[in-house]
């Protein structure tokens, strides 16, 4: 029986093990939205902007490990998405962004809502694809789900002219696929393996860098066996947390910009350095000259291109993380670095990262704490970009696997209520807070109506400030306090929940937070905190931009919470 | 590390966009490109293409795993280091006058260059070699007036049976 490109698109999807998609509506892909409801085993989230659907896409994949699928119109809808794609890219996130095109005779000719969106992505994408003809889609359906999902992830766009989604062909969805261009390496070189073996077991001051890789790779089980058997500290990047529990007494926290004292410490005095899955971002070197000079280098990552593209790399071990690790545990020797251990202890002591000043202020860390300690850590915070995000990485203990999700690579603020509701509807069962900055709020505010239609149970806490708070903090440390253009006017935060149909609070000292925190997750429903935060709060340590990560600091901070890890 | 010319050969899917593709990768990572050519392959469906980078090997290895990500790109060699034949094909259309004529015809003999077109005040030269010989020619031409230059850039193989 023949059958529509819209109904082959559809059973591919379901083929694809699809559940969910976020989309909008538009011109060009009405064929396929007609053909929906005979479908109902696919979901779809009608989101107020397309940078909504893909950022909700990307954070239901993050915590499905499946790709997640976002459709747009042409043009507009189109390039809506890009933002929203070019996150995924960055923090190696499956997808499928699906567009409509406009029709093939029209293609070329600057029609009404055309735009080449194959052209546009083409960096920002893993792979695209643009369907000419109906008997490709099927096979291009299976080959983008391949690609997005295998191997480092990321998104992969196909763009659909919207006379091929009214074609008809024959269905029939291929078994095989056939991508002579597209190798991965899974497995580790045995070679390599034994010489990165060898290195750690003669290390004296080894210190792993755990990134998102980890978590990709689902190598939780395997990766706390390798920290424990040599006795290795793990320091993290900031889309690494997770991937090792928190308060474990080898976890150093996170390195980097706005890293722990004793992450960062730890990492410039290493003779060892292993990096599991990350690619030496510059907000975790540092200057990359005085990154770490004393170390050499073991590098585990699947994509062979991460090898050596920022920081020399002595020993390469190219495959996935989880077959990789397991390989290592069983030749690697049980150590026990005493004395490296007990330098790190010193250096935690010295600069104990759960620390916050005093203050009759209501301050950031104290919230973003709190909520660690009411939800006893078993949530998952979606974060912003900014102070917030900061706040979050820094000061909610992440003790359970992959339970921070945050726009790292490409930083887009907006991100955290989008992403929040793919969260949220990938784990249903989890507690999801938003932990969202006032000025990105705004930037993807309108998913409010989104969430009230479709109910999804997320919880907000807005770090509200008053200023586009971290650059105002490099204006602040950097450009002679000239706060120019980062102050903000904004809404009543409450009353605007209140008009999406969402109830919210106002919190403006110390002694409400708790009662807040608890008032939010006892409601069944959404539910948004307005903390007016001290404005001129900062998150440090800092390390100014372009120095040695030994270049940290901070003002004196007296008052410690929640006691040391 | 020193900057050299190296030469990376690469197979790569006749599809379209495929040379876009690869086109934007090479200006978003900032790559030192010096020539681009592309043309079938032994293998249908395949182009060979060879293109010249500038850099250190450490940069020269970055553009050579980054093609290799590229879904369209089947495999991608650095052979600079190995022994291979290089050339390249230039079109020089040189002006001519009666007096200058034979004297042009001379110097292409010696390069074992042809004349391809003959017109009253000028005559097309093709020449076929490495970029040397080619960079050779085209100043000796440049005395008598160079009016117009085509080049290919360089395509390569590696020398022997191996492939």
């Amino acid at each position: 029986m023949k059958k529509t490109g819209a109904q082959i698109l559809c059973e591919s999807l379901i083929k694809e093990g699809v559940e969910v998609i976020y989309g909008i509506i538009g011109g060009a892909v009405l064929p396929i939205y007609d053909t929906l409801p005979q479908y109902p085993q696919l979901r779809h989230i009608l989101v107020r902007h397309e940078q909504g659907a893909a950022h909700a896409a990307d954070g239901y994949a993050r915590v499905t490990h499946k790709a997640g699928v976002c459709i747009a119109t042409s043009g507009p809808g189109a390039t809506n998405l890009v933002t929203g794609i070019a996150c995924a890219y960055m923090d190696s996130a499956p997808m499928v962004a699906i567009t409509g095109q406009v029709a093939r005779p029209f293609i070329g000719k600057d029609a009404f809502q055309e735009i080449d969106i194959t052209g546009i992505t083409i960096p920002i994408v893993k792979h695209n694809y643009l369907v000419t003809d109906v008997a490709e889609l099927a096979k291009t359906v299976k080959e983008a789900f391949h690609i997005a999902q295998t191997g480092r992830p990321g998104p992969v766009l196909i763009d659909i002219p919207r006379d091929v989604q009214q074609e008809q062909t024959d269905f029939v969805y291929p078994d095989k696929i056939d991508l002579p261009g597209y190798k991965i390496v899974s497995r580790g070189h045995p070679a390599q393996i034994k010489k990165a073996a060898k290195l750690i077991n003669e290390a004296e001051q080894p210190v792993i860098i755990a990134g998102r890789g980890i978590i990709i790779s689902q190598a939780y089980d395997e990766f706390k066996e390798f920290a424990e058997k040599a006795q290795l500290p793990v320091a993290h990047t900031l889309l690494g947390l997770g991937s090792f529990p928190g308060n474990h007494i080898l976890d150093l926290g996170m390195l980097g910009m706005h890293g722990t004292g004793c992450a960062n410490m730890a990492v410039q005095n290493a003779d060892l350095l292993i990096a599991i899955g990350m690619r030496f971002d510059d907000r975790a070197t540092g200057n990359t000259g005085e990154f770490a000079p004393n170390a050499r280098v073991i590098h585990i990552d699947i994509d062979p291109a991460e090898i050596g593209k920022n920081i020399p790399t002595e020993i390469p071990v190219v495959g996935d993380i989880k077959s990789v690790l397991t390989a290592l545990n069983e030749v690697i020797e049980r150590r026990e670095h005493v004395d490296w251990l007990s330098q790190i202890e010193q250096w935690r002591y010295e600069y104990p990262s759960l620390e916050i000043r005093q203050s009759d202020e209501l301050l950031p860390q104290y919230i973003v704490h709190r909520i660690y300690e009411a939800t006893q850590g078993d949530a998952l915070v979606v974060t912003g970009v900014g102070q917030n995000q900061m706040w979050a990485a820094r000061y909610f203990v992440y003790t359970k696997p992959n339970s921070i999700i945050s726009g790292g690579g490409l930083g887009p603020m907006g991100f955290e209520l989008p992403a929040a509701m793919g969260v949220k509807i990938g784990c249903p069962e989890k507690m999801v807070w938003c932990v969202a900055g006032d000025g990105g709020f705004q930037m993807t505010i309108q998913e409010l109506a989104t969430i009230t239609q479709e109910n999804i149970a997320v919880k907000i806490a807005i770090m509200n400030n008053g200023y586009l708070g971290m650059v105002r903090q490099w204006q602040e440390l950097f450009y002679g306090r000239r706060y120019v253009d980062t102050k903000l006017w904004n809404p009543d935060f409450v009353k605007i929940a209140e008009a999406y149909d969402i109830p919210g609070i106002k919190v403006k000292r110390r002694e409400e937070v708790i009662p807040a925190i608890q008032k939010a997750m006892d409601y069944p429903g959404a539910f948004l905190i307005d903390f007016l935060i001290e404005p001129e709060e900062n998150i440090y340590p800092i390390v100014p931009p372009g120095e040695s990560l030994a270049r940290f600091f901070e003002p004196s901070k007296p008052e410690v919470l929640g006691g040391q890890f | 590390m020193t900057n050299t010319k190296h030469t990376l050969i690469a197979l790569v899917e006749d599809k379209p966009g495929v040379l876009n593709r690869i086109a934007s990768l090479f200006r978003r990572r900032a790559f030192n490109i010096q020539s681009l050519a592309v043309g079938s392959s032994e293998h249908p469906g395949l182009s060979r293409m060879t293109t010249v980078v500038v850099g250190d090997s450490a940069q020269v290895e970055q553009v050579r795993k980054q093609l290799e990500k590229l879904i369209n790109v089947v495999k991608v060699s650095d052979i600079t280091e190995e022994n291979m034949v290089t050339r390249e094909l230039a079109l020089i259309k040189v002006k001519a006058s009666a007096s200058t004529r034979s004297e042009i015809m001379q110097i292409v003999d010696i390069f074992r260059a042809n004349i391809v077109d003959v017109a009253p005040g000028s005559l097309t030269v093709e020449v076929t070699g490495d970029e040397d010989k080619v960079n050779s020619l085209l100043g000796l031409l440049r005395d008598f007036d160079v009016k117009e230059v085509s080049r290919t850039g360089r395509i390569a193989l590696t020398r022997g049976s191996g492939s």
